[in-house]
């Protein structure tokens, strides 16, 4: 029942595949192999590769520290720097990166894009690992303790094992976003994989290249998931025994406590509260022009729209992915899921130019409209949704269905009262981070929006596009508060996972 | 089963709605009102909405049809225009460079224009088959900080900006079309080696990149770069924006023969198929219109191409004066010979 609509979400995952392979075969073999057997473009790869290894490296250390600190220690205000150390996934990266390179030049070049991309992507480690932190059962570590190991060893050897696999999801994410960013690494001046495709499209107006090129970001991509499902397929750390997890000890920092409160500053004052003083400084240096309220509140308007439809139709293609995923892990299934990803790493405009050729010749009805621009928010970001639906059930014992089964329901009951309520808060996660992230789109926004329509981010290009920064700043400011409801909302959702979790307290989780 | 089932409520509440609202508006909007007019006139700009938006709306009011512009990268926008091929409902199409004009017109996606409409331009400002006629123009000029580099105010050539003394000091932006038509014109002037010969001795000097003419601006302005090679009307609209006193970078306007100072062209074209011919053309001849050419030269300080325009508000120096320039736009369509050689070199 499910594989019907999991298929649909399959087909539109691999849209953009079908395109690039149509426009790689343009080039023939040997057309092939000249775009891609450049000493520059290998070059190039390595160094994308070099630049997602580094990022992913720093947010999975990043991610881990602050929601150990955040979850499990008597961190003061801890519950407030839980929500704070959120936020920064609401800072579009290309106004990050702006606010860094206009300011302080010499971030220009690997530490700016390094510090940017970690900065705005660490959420994406932080939220499932807090999750998964609030979950995990305190028996093993008080082993762990009781047999003499330090409370850091303990850490190390323990905990961090216990919450890899939901490590391992969010540095996909974070890794995947790296790779296909274009607006960070341009505006930091290092030169990156993506760029070589911009490059293609914009100088020389030749789809062929680009797609031959785009085709290798896909391998790369596949790679990189299938990893990501290997590390997740051999660590369970589930739960065995009967009876109730029970939440777990709060640990006092004690002297540490000055340490712990600087690095959660820190990190908060560098990924927030830089970006936010930059903004609010163009905000006041632009005050003599005043706020254009009239394209603002249109533009704001649309933006929320348009990605609550994307979050929307993401969410639900996800939904049968997820689900499958997490139950019925066949060859099958994760070849669904990892193709599902494509879209995820490929820069926002060769998406865009995939549904423009579908769009134009399949659903000329929807072209240029609301439908296929939600459509291609559902390419990109479908993968973040899957991720958090498949975790949250496979979290939840699948002998609850099985006693549903036995006692008479059929399948589809089954689906609708025990899985589909259980996957209910994983649902709303990924709902959340799809719509945040739909908010800072721009490239498959600007050609796929209806004619007429701004977004805060379209405005937000227009604006810089004539250097009018001033101009440009409130729209930055209002798109960061609109995105920051969205990943309020995911980092109360995330809380709300466990504590559903762990009122269910059933053993044989798995 | 202990899931609490007031938020489960509550999340199928607001999925509920949001199904609800959506079905709602794919009702409304699939009926066309969300755009899409049949009659109107579809124009896609790769020309900014600040610097254009304002003629646009009096394009619409000169012409009599109703308009809708869309706006993205002129670069983008080409790729779009060849994606869509003959399934496009574009009408015009309105460029900041003459590359993604030329791109289209090798596709035989523009219409040839009528011939009084192509008269009204240049020769030089126009496609040699009458595919695309220029709208405005613009050209390379020096930026200088005069602190750290005052002599640049006598420079003539570009040749002078390959001074030891700047090393690390000059600011380009490679990777943008304006930077790179002008390395096509180096070409065509001095030849594959004579232009090789100039890059290379350029990236020996370490040249700091950055990602478009704004961002080299800053640059100069700041003092991070002595020289930074960019388009005039960069720094008049900063100028006109934050007052001649607040800006510390000067421009310099090299001799007119020299490939430093090419002037490159905005320009429009009309699709192919166009179901909106005659809007189409009338939208063509009211961008070479006077009060559309006064616009170019006060509001955005480009060139106009017609004859007989001068800014009220920029103290431009005349076309006139300029376009002695050896280079003729139809020769700058060898962009891919241009890339191999910033590949080459190094500067991509």
């Amino acid at each position: 029942m499910l594989v019907v609509p999991a298929l649909v979400a399959a087909v539109v995952a691999v849209l953009p595949i079908g395109y690039l392979l149509v426009r790689a075969a343009e080039a023939g073999v040997a057309g092939m192999a000249e775009a891609l057997w450049r000493e520059r473009t290998l070059w190039l790869v390595l160094r994308s590769l070099g630049l997602a290894a580094a990022v992913t490296a720093s947010c999975v250390v990043l991610g881990l520290v602050l929601a150990w600190l955040t979850t499990r220690t008597d961190l003061p205000g801890r519950r407030a720097w839980a929500v704070v150390a959120a936020l920064p996934l609401a800072v579009p990266s290309y106004v990050a990166a702006y606010a860094w390179i206009s300011v302080v030049p010499s971030t220009a070049g690997f530490a700016g894009t390094w510090l940017v991309l970690t900065a705005c992507t660490y959420p994406y480690v932080y939220l499932p690992v807090a999750a998964a932190l609030r979950r995990t059962d305190p028996a093993l570590e008080e082993v762990s303790r009781s047999l003499g190991r330090g409370a850091v060893r303990t850490f190390v050897t323990v905990t961090a094992r216990q919450v890899r696999p939901a490590a391992a999801a969010g540095a996909l994410l974070v890794a995947l976003y790296s790779l296909s960013d274009f607006g960070t690494p341009s505006l930091m001046r290092y030169d990156v994989f993506t760029r070589v495709i911009y490059t293609s499209y914009r100088s020389s107006f030749d789809r062929t290249p680009a797609a031959v090129l785009s085709l290798v970001l896909v391998a790369l991509t596949v790679a990189i998931t299938v990893a990501e499902a290997r590390s997740r397929g051999r660590a369970e750390h589930a739960r065995v025994g009967g009876g109730a997890s029970r939440v777990p000890p709060t640990l006092r920092l004690g002297r540490a406590r000055p340490l712990a409160l600087l690095a959660v500053g820190g990190v908060a004052a560098v990924s927030l509260g830089y970006p936010a003083a930059v903004l609010t400084h163009w905000v006041l240096r632009g005050q003599s022009a005043g706020v254009d309220w009239g394209r603002l509140v249109p533009a704001g308007a649309s933006t929320v729209w348009v990605s609550l439809l994307g979050a929307l139709a993401a969410t639900a293609l996800a939904v049968p992915v997820g689900v499958l995923a997490a139950r019925y892990a066949t060859r099958g299934v994760r070849a669904l899921e990892h193709a599902s990803y494509a879209g995820h790493a490929l820069p926002g405009i060769v998406v865009a130019l995939a549904l423009v050729f579908f769009g134009v010749r399949y659903a000329e009805a929807f072209y240029q409209r609301t439908p296929l621009l939600v459509l291609s928010y559902a390419v990109l970001f479908m993968p973040a949704a899957i991720g958090s639906v498949r975790a949250s059930v496979a979290q939840s014992p699948p002998r609850l269905e099985e006693v549903a089964r036995s006692l008479g329901r059929r399948p589809t009951a089954v689906l609708r009262d025990v899985t589909l309520p259980l996957a209910g808060p994983g649902v709303a996660a990924g709902f959340a981070l799809v719509m945040l992230t739909a908010m800072k789109e721009l490239p498959a926004t600007l050609l796929l929006r209806p004619t007429g329509t701004d977004t805060l981010a379209t405005e937000l290009w227009s604006q810089t596009g004539v250097g009018a920064y001033a101009a440009a700043a409130p729209y930055a400011v209002a798109l960061v508060l609109l995105a920051a409801v969205p990943t309020f909302l995911l980092s109360r959702v995330q809380a709300r996972l466990v504590s559903a979790d762990s009122a269910q307290a059933v053993g044989g989780d798995r | 089963m202990p899931v609490p089932t007031r938020a489960r409520r509550r999340l199928a509440a607001a999925v509920a709605a949001v199904v609800t609202l959506s079905l709602a508006a794919c009702g409304s909007g699939g009926g066309g009102a969300a755009g899409g007019d049949e009659n109107a006139l579809t124009i896609y700009s790769g020309r900014n909405e600040n610097l254009v938006g304002p003629l646009l709306e009096q394009l619409e009011e000169a012409v009599g049809t109703s308009v809708e512009v869309r706006y993205a990268g002129s670069s983008e926008l080409a790729a779009q225009l060849l994606e869509e091929g003959e399934g496009t409902d574009a009408d015009l199409f309105f460029s900041q460079d003459a590359g993604a004009l030329g791109a289209l017109a090798k596709a035989d996606m523009l219409a040839t224009l009528p011939d009084d409409v192509l008269q009204q331009v240049p020769e030089a400002y126009r496609d040699a088959e009458g595919r695309w006629v220029a709208t405005s123009a613009r050209a390379r000029v020096v930026a200088y900080d005069p602190e750290q580099a005052p002599e640049a105010e006598q420079f003539t050539g570009v040749d002078q900006v390959l001074d030891e003394k700047y090393r690390g000091k000059i600011g380009i932006a490679p990777t943008n079309a304006s930077f790179q038509s002008f390395v096509t014109a180096l070409r065509v002037v001095r030849g594959e080696d004579g232009a090789r010969d100039w890059l290379e001795r350029l990236v020996a000097l370490e040249p700091q990149t950055y990602d478009n003419n704004i961002a080299v601006l800053d640059a100069v302005d700041s003092g991070e770069v002595a020289l930074g090679l960019i388009n005039h009307y960069y720094w008049y609209e900063r100028v006109a924006e934050q007052g001649e006193d607040a800006v510390n970078a000067r421009i310099r306007f090299l001799d007119s023969d020299d490939p430093g100072a090419l002037v490159n062209v905005a320009g429009v074209g009309v699709i192919t198929g166009t179901d909106q011919e005659q809007a189409a053309q009338q939208a063509v001849e009211f961008l070479l219109s006077d009060d559309a050419q006064q616009y170019f030269a006060d509001t955005t300080a480009e060139y106009p191409v017609v004859e007989g325009i001068t800014s009220t508000k920029h103290d431009l120096r005349p076309l006139g004066e300029l376009t002695t320039s050896s280079v003729d736009l139809n020769e700058l369509d060898s962009l891919e010979q241009t890339l191999a050689l910033l590949d080459e070199v190094g500067l991509t």
